[in-house]
């Protein structure tokens, strides 16, 4: 698992000295990339991007509903799909309770229906902090769903991706699912709808392998990791350090494996403005 | 044949178990091989054609693992590139074109894992395979003959029915991998395995599998039982319409999942 590129520290009030309420505790972020340290308050406001390099940090799936979509527009569905224990994998059943708790979600997927400038679309966001994201039964069948609801309301759909792979804990119903999504968006697309994917920091494994690389028309964080194999173990096999820009947004894009790197104060005006050019018929009158 | 998880382990990775080839030659009829992905280069880890079954052209393809540590090194150990990827879903195109039904033989420890793969982007060649097959307007037979690695192999599974032999595993994560990921010691690797529920009497459980075709030390009586179990399960799939086959393999696929609602 990749760790998160920010951490986050709680400082006393004693290490602090320019604060008007010595009592009060500061969150402090800081940032991974560049090592410089900001307010949680002031880092939140610019979108959990670090003021100084730009770093893109990990988010919520929460926080980037409230981002993408306008306000007050999100209206959750199949959030009534939760994961079960298949295999009786040792040790499953006990992390997803810890996990539920901890997350206050089901599982690593957010599915429902929104606005983006008033523009409604079906929209998908996975969570890094829920098992880092990784895709069992429950991340496919919401899918899946999300995309046949889509088929019946005749909408676009949103993904944003991260994973670190399929869910080994849930055995083969896991890798199973990269079909079914995969059969689901060959539907949607059948129906000639528009499917925009966005790539997030870490999309791998077998969500790379299946929908992540599906879209109509794919976009990209700067800076996300995402590639299909663990940089890991493709350094293990080759013997080699593999530079930072391996596997990056930046290396997909070079490779010609993404349509565009969109920074995160500008997500939401490229989504609207694609959403808009796929209004209407799309031929000339 | 009964066997234990540790004589499954081990037989997957015995050179001596028949390969692609050896399937090819034993089951079909005038095997012609084709090559090339026509996009960027031929990859002998995955094995492509067109053969007979009885009287029927089909098109053949599977990944290809080699007898000796040579040949192995020839074929990367079946785990094959983006292009073998590609390569494969031409073909599986071509016969759409030409109404053969498409007959994938799964044999891989995964999809190769490397620099260039990345680069020509591994991730997307097997998700096209995912997207295409679930479409493909044919019959499409997959035999998991020895290990079923990972996405790597599921490229060539998104079939109308999915069989596997007796002693053959089919895995979301190699055994070994899955014990250095989550208890950090890959020598738990069989205890991670039966953990996995990898065996294909699992499958057949799972209802994750279509049938178990009986294996056989001797290797004709094995091929006549694959020849058998794939003329009736063509005979079977004739019956439907192209539209029915890629609508009933979606359907198929749409069920697979355990969860709580």
């Amino acid at each position: 698992m990749i760790i998160d590129l920010f951490e986050k520290t709680r400082a006393s009030s004693k290490s602090i000295q320019k604060q008007k309420k010595p009592s009060a505790e500061r969150v402090t972020v800081t940032c991974k990339a560049c090592g410089k340290e900001w307010s949680a308050q002031q880092y939140g406001k610019n979108s959990y991007v670090c003021p100084n390099c730009g770093a893109h940090g990990r988010i919520r799936c929460r926080t980037r509903l409230k981002l993408t979509l306008d306000a007050g527009s999100f209206q959750e569905l199949f959030a009534d799909i939760k994961t079960a224990d298949p295999l009786g994998f040792p040790g499953y059943a006990v992390k997803i309770a810890k996990l539920r708790e901890k997350s206050r979600q089901e599982d690593a997927v957010v599915t429902g229906t929104g606005k983006i400038d008033g523009i409604p679309v079906c929209i998908g966001v996975m969570d890094s902090y829920f098992m880092m994201a990784s895709m069992g039964s429950v991340v496919g069948e919401k899918l899946t769903c999300l995309f046949e609801y889509a088929i019946e309301h005749k909408l676009p759909v949103i993904l944003f991706t991260c994973s670190g792979g399929a869910r080994m804990q849930e055995g083969m119903f896991s890798l199973m699912q990269m079909a079914k999504v995969s059969g689901a968006v060959a539907k949607h697309s059948q129906a000639g709808l528009l499917y925009l994917t966005v790539l997030t920091d870490p999309t791998t494994g077998g969500v790379t392998a299946s929908f992540a690389m599906l879209g109509d028309i794919i976009l990209a964080e700067p800076g996300a990791t995402v590639g299909f194999a663990g940089r890991r173990v493709i350094e293990g096999t080759i013997g080699e350090t593999l530079p930072e820009t391996f596997q990056s947004a930046e290396f997909l894009l070079e490779h010609g494996f993404c349509d565009q790197i969109v920074p995160r104060s500008r997500m939401k005006h490229v989504l609207a403005q694609l959403l808009r050019l796929h209004q209407g018929k799309g031929r000339c009158s | 044949m009964a066997w234990t998880m540790q004589e499954k382990l081990d037989w997957i990775r015995s050179p001596k178990r028949p390969n692609v080839d050896d399937i090819i030659a034993g089951v079909f009829t005038d095997f012609v091989e084709l090559h090339g992905d026509r996009l960027y280069g031929e990859d002998r880890a995955m094995c492509g054609g067109i053969a007979k079954l009885g009287d029927t052209p089909v098109t053949v393809l599977g990944q290809r693992r080699g007898h000796s540590t040579k040949e192995n090194i020839e074929d990367n150990f079946a785990m094959a590139h983006p292009e073998g990827y590609r390569k494969a879903l031409r073909l599986a195109k071509q016969a759409e074109k030409f109404h053969r039904p498409v007959i994938c033989i799964v044999d891989t420890p995964g999809a190769f894992c490397g620099v260039g793969a990345e680069e020509r982007g591994q991730g997307e060649a097997i998700a096209r395979c995912l997207y295409e097959f679930m479409q493909l307007k044919t019959p499409v037979v997959s035999i998991v003959t020895g290990e079923g690695g990972s996405g790597g192999a599921l490229a060539l599974a998104v079939a109308n029915e999915v069989y596997m032999l007796t002693n053959a595993i089919y895995s979301v994560i190699s055994p070994r991998g899955c014990a250095s990921i989550l208890w950090k010691d890959a020598s738990r690797e069989l205890e991670a395995a039966e953990a996995l529920k990898i065996t294909a009497q699992d499958m057949l459980g799972f209802g994750l599998i279509d049938g178990i075709i009986a294996d056989s030390k001797l290797e004709n009586m094995l091929y006549r039982h694959i020849r058998t179990t794939l003329l009736e399960s063509l005979a079977r799939l004739s019956e439907h319409t192209d539209e029915q086959l890629a609508q009933m393999r979606y359907e198929k696929f749409r069920v697979y999942g355990v969860f709580e609602q």
